[in-house]
C-alpha cells in the first residue's frame, strides 16, 4: 500500500510537471530558445494567488484567475522587452539573456515578498478520499492537479491541430520564413505561445503550491528546470511528450526520494536527464531532425 | 603583416592583465601596511582571489570555447573538498603552511580535472542549450553527492561512504566531511598572497594557451564548427582540452577559497554561485581575460563599498545581464556605430571642404 501511495504523489507531482512542461516544449518548439525564466514566472504565479486570497480576501478560483491574467502579461512583457531584440542573435546571448530574467524576477520577488516563505494555503481545500479501508489516502490537491493536467494536455493539442491559430503555431516552428510568407504573422504567434506557456505556468505555481506549501522567491527554479528535463525526456516540441516525460520524472523522483535517499533525489533526476541526452536525444516521442550545414 | 598585429594584440591583453593585477596587489599591500583597509574588506581580498581565477577559468569556456557552463561551481566544490582533505592528512607530514597549501591547490586540481573529464565526455557532445542545461544537471548531481559524502581519518588510513556514515572511526580518528553539515575546523592557511600567486599563475597559463597554436585551434572551432573540422582541427579534442583546464583552475580556486573559511558546506557551491560567475564574465566581456579580472573584483568590492543599495545588488546585475546582452546583439551597437562613422565621414568632409 506504500508503494501505491508513493505512485500517487509521483503522478500528482509529475502531473505539475508535466504543465510546467508544456509551456516550456511549446516556447523551445516556436522560439527555439530555452527559457529559463519560466520556472520563475510560476513563482510569481503563485505569489499572485497567495497575495489575492490571504490580503484581499478573494476566492481561491477568483485568485487563480488573477494569477492566470497577470502571469500571462508579464510572459509577453517578458518576449517583447527581453528576446524579440535577440531573435536573430546566437544562442549564447539568448541564453544568457533568458538566465538574466530569470534572476531578475527572483530578485524582484525578493525585494517585493521578502526572503522568509510564506505558508501557501491550497486553493483546492481540506478534502480527500479514503479507499481500502482508510489504507490509502488521496487528497483532494492530488485529485484536481491530475484532472487539470489531463483536461490542460487535451484542451492543447485540440488547440494546435483544429484551430487555425494552432496551425499557425506548429507551421512557425516548422519553418519561420515560410510561415511568414503563408502571411502567418511571426510576432505575434510567439507572444501567443508565450501567453499560453506563462498561463500554464501560473496554474502550475498554484497547484504545486497547493501540494507544497513553501512559497519563496526560489521556490519555482528547481521545478522549473525539472520541468524542462520532463520536456526533453518526452520529447522537446511534443504535447503528449511533455506529459509522458513530466509524470515519468515525477514518479521517478518520488521513488528515488522513498528508496534512495532524500537529498540524493535530484541527482537521479538530473541523472535521468543525461541519460535521456546521451542515449536518445530527441526524447520518447520526439522527431529527428537532420543537422543542415 | 595581419598575425604581427595578432601578436602584438596578444602581448597588449598579457601585458595589461599582469598589470592590473600587480599593481592592484601593490596597492592593497601598502593600504594593508599603513592601515588603510577596512576589516571587512579584508576579509574578502581571499574570495576576490578565488573568484577572479574562478571567471578567468570560465571564460575559457564561455568566452574562448563558445560553450556556455552553468556548472562551474561544481568543479569549484571537488577542488574545495579534495584541498580540505589533503591538507587535513598532510598536516602533520608537512608542517608548512604555504607548501601544504599549494599541494592541496594541485591535488585540487587533479581532482577537479578527473571530474572534468568526466563530465565533458558526454556533455561535450551536445549542442547549444543542452549542453548548457546539462552542466547545470551535472553542477547539482556534484552538489548533491558532496552533500551526502562521509569521509573521515583514523590511523588506518582514510574512510569513505555515501549517504550515511558507514564506518566507525579508531580511537583518535578525525571526521573530515560530515555529510550536510560539511567541514568544520579548518585550519584557515589561504592568504591574500597565496592568492596573488595564483591569479599570476593562472594568467600566465591560460593567456599563453589563449595566444598559442591550440588557443587558435580552439577559438577556430567557436566560430565554426564545421569549417574548423575540414581543415582537420580535432573538434571534440580541443573543446574537451579548453573544458578540463578551465575545471582544474576552478578546482585550486576552489581549494583556495575553501582554506580561507572554519566551515565549508557542500551548499555553499551551488548553481547561484555558478551563476555570478557567469555574470563577471559576461559584463567583463566574453573572451576578454582582464575584463574578467575588473569585473570579479568590482561587483565583490562594489556591494561593501555601496552598502544603501546592496539589497538592489542582484537586481542590478540582472538588469545589466540583459541589457548588455541585448545592446551587443540586437544591431543597436551596430546602428551607433554606423551613426559615428557617418559623422566621422561627414566631419572630414567638411575639414577637406574648406
Amino acid at each position: 500500500m506504500t508503494f501505491l501511495s508513493y505512485l500517487i504523489s509521483g503522478i500528482s507531482l509529475g502531473s505539475v510537471y508535466a504543465i510546467i512542461a508544456l509551456g516550456y516544449t511549446m516556447v523551445y518548439g516556436i522560439a527555439k530558445m530555452l527559457n529559463f525564466a519560466h520556472g520563475d514566472v510560476i513563482m510569481v504565479g503563485a505569489y499572485i494567488s497567495f497575495c489575492t486570497t490571504s490580503y484581499l480576501g478573494l476566492s481561491p478560483l477568483v485568485s487563480v484567475l488573477l494569477a492566470i491574467v497577470v502571469c500571462t502579461v508579464l510572459g509577453i512583457v517578458i518576449e517583447r522587452l527581453a528576446y524579440k531584440p535577440l531573435r536573430q542573435a546566437p544562442a549564447l546571448a539568448v541564453l544568457i539573456t533568458a538566465i538574466g530574467v530569470s534572476y531578475f524576477l527572483q530578485n524582484a520577488a525578493l525585494l517585493i515578498w521578502g526572503s522568509s516563505s510564506k505558508t501557501f494555503s491550497s486553493v483546492v481545500g481540506d478534502w480527500s478520499i479514503k479507499l481500502f479501508n482508510d489504507q490509502l489516502t488521496i487528497t483532494g490537491v492530488t485529485i484536481v492537479t491530475v484532472l487539470a493536467c489531463v483536461v490542460i494536455m487535451v484542451a492543447l493539442t485540440l488547440f494546435t491541430t483544429k484551430t487555425k491559430l494552432g496551425t499557425a503555431m506548429r507551421a512557425v516552428s516548422e519553418d519561420k520564413g515560410a510561415a511568414q510568407l503563408m502571411g502567418i504573422s511571426v510576432n505575434s504567434t510567439i507572444s501567443l505561445t508565450f501567453a499560453i506557456g506563462s498561463g500554464l505556468a501560473a496554474i502550475a505555481g498554484v497547484l504545486l503550491c497547493s501540494a507544497y506549501p513553501m512559497l519563496m522567491p526560489t521556490t519555482g527554479s528547481m521545478p522549473g528546470i525539472k520541468a524542462f528535463t520532463a520536456a526533453v525526456f518526452g520529447g522537446i516540441g511534443s504535447i503528449p511528450g511533455a506529459m509522458i516525460g513530466g509524470i515519468l520524472l515525477g514518479i521517478i523522483e518520488i521513488f528515488a526520494k522513498a528508496y534512495i535517499s532524500t537529498q540524493l533525489s535530484d541527482a537521479v533526476v538530473f541523472a535521468v536527464l543525461i541519460v535521456v541526452l546521451l542515449v536518445k536525444p530527441d526524447g520518447l516521442l520526439g522527431k529527428r531532425v537532420s543537422e543542415k550545414v | 603583416m595581419k598575425q604581427s598585429k595578432n601578436l602584438l594584440a596578444g602581448k597588449r591583453d598579457t601585458l595589461i592583465s599582469f598589470g592590473i593585477v600587480i599593481v592592484a596587489f601593490i596597492v592593497v599591500q601598502i593600504m594593508i601596511m599603513t592601515g588603510n583597509i577596512s576589516s571587512s574588506l579584508k576579509g574578502q581580498l581571499v574570495p576576490i582571489c578565488a573568484y577572479i581565477v574562478m571567471a578567468v577559468s570560465l571564460n575559457l569556456t564561455v568566452g574562448i570555447l563558445g560553450e556556455l557552463s552553468l556548472g562551474h561551481a561544481g568543479f569549484m566544490s571537488v577542488g574545495a573538498f579534495a584541498g580540505i582533505v589533503a591538507t587535513t592528512s598532510l598536516a602533520e607530514t608537512i608542517p608548512a603552511a604555504p607548501l601544504r597549501l599549494a599541494i592541496a591547490m594541485v591535488i585540487g586540481a587533479v581532482c577537479a580535472a578527473i571530474a572534468g573529464v568526466i563530465v565533458g565526455v558526454p556533455v561535450l557532445r551536445l549542442k547549444g542549450d543542452y549542453l548548457a542545461i546539462v552542466t547545470l544537471a551535472f553542477g547539482e548531481i556534484i552538489k548533491n553527492i558532496v552533500g551526502v559524502l562521509y569521509i573521515g581519518r583514523d590511523s588506518s588510513g582514510l574512510h569513505f561512504s555515501l549517504i550515511e556514515q558507514k564506518f566507525e572511526l579508531a580511537e583518535g580518528g578525525k571526521m573530515i566531511i560530515n555529510g550536510p553539515m560539511g567541514v568544520s575546523g579548518v585550519t584557515k592557511i589561504s592568504s591574500f598572497t597565496a592568492g596573488f600567486v595564483l591569479i599570476l599563475i593562472t594568467l600566465f597559463i591560460i593567456l599563453n594557451l589563449v595566444h598559442s597554436r591550440t588557443g587558435r585551434a580552439i577559438m577556430s572551432v567557436r566560430d565554426n564548427k564545421i569549417a574548423a573540422e575540414s581543415i582537420g582541427i580535432s573538434v571534440t579534442r580541443y573543446k574537451l582540452l579548453a573544458f578540463v583546464i578551465s575545471a582544474a583552475f576552478a578546482g585550486m580556486a576552489g581549494t583556495l577559497y575553501a582554506m580561507n573559511f572554519s566551515t565549508v558546506t557542500a551548499a555553499k557551491f551551488d548553481f547561484n554561485t555558478s551563476i555570478l560567475i557567469l555574470v563577471f564574465v559576461v559584463l567583463g566581456g566574453l573572451g576578454n581575460i582582464w575584463g574578467s579580472i575588473i569585473a570579479a573584483a568590482l561587483l565583490t568590492v562594489l556591494p561593501e563599498l555601496l552598502r544603501a543599495v546592496n539589497d538592489y545588488r542582484m537586481l542590478i546585475y540582472a538588469i545589466l545581464l540583459i541589457v548588455m546582452m541585448i545592446f551587443n546583439n540586437s544591431g543597436v551597437k551596430e546602428r551607433l556605430m554606423e551613426k559615428r562613422a557617418a559623422r566621422r565621414a561627414a566631419k572630414q568632409v567638411s575639414k577637406e571642404g574648406l
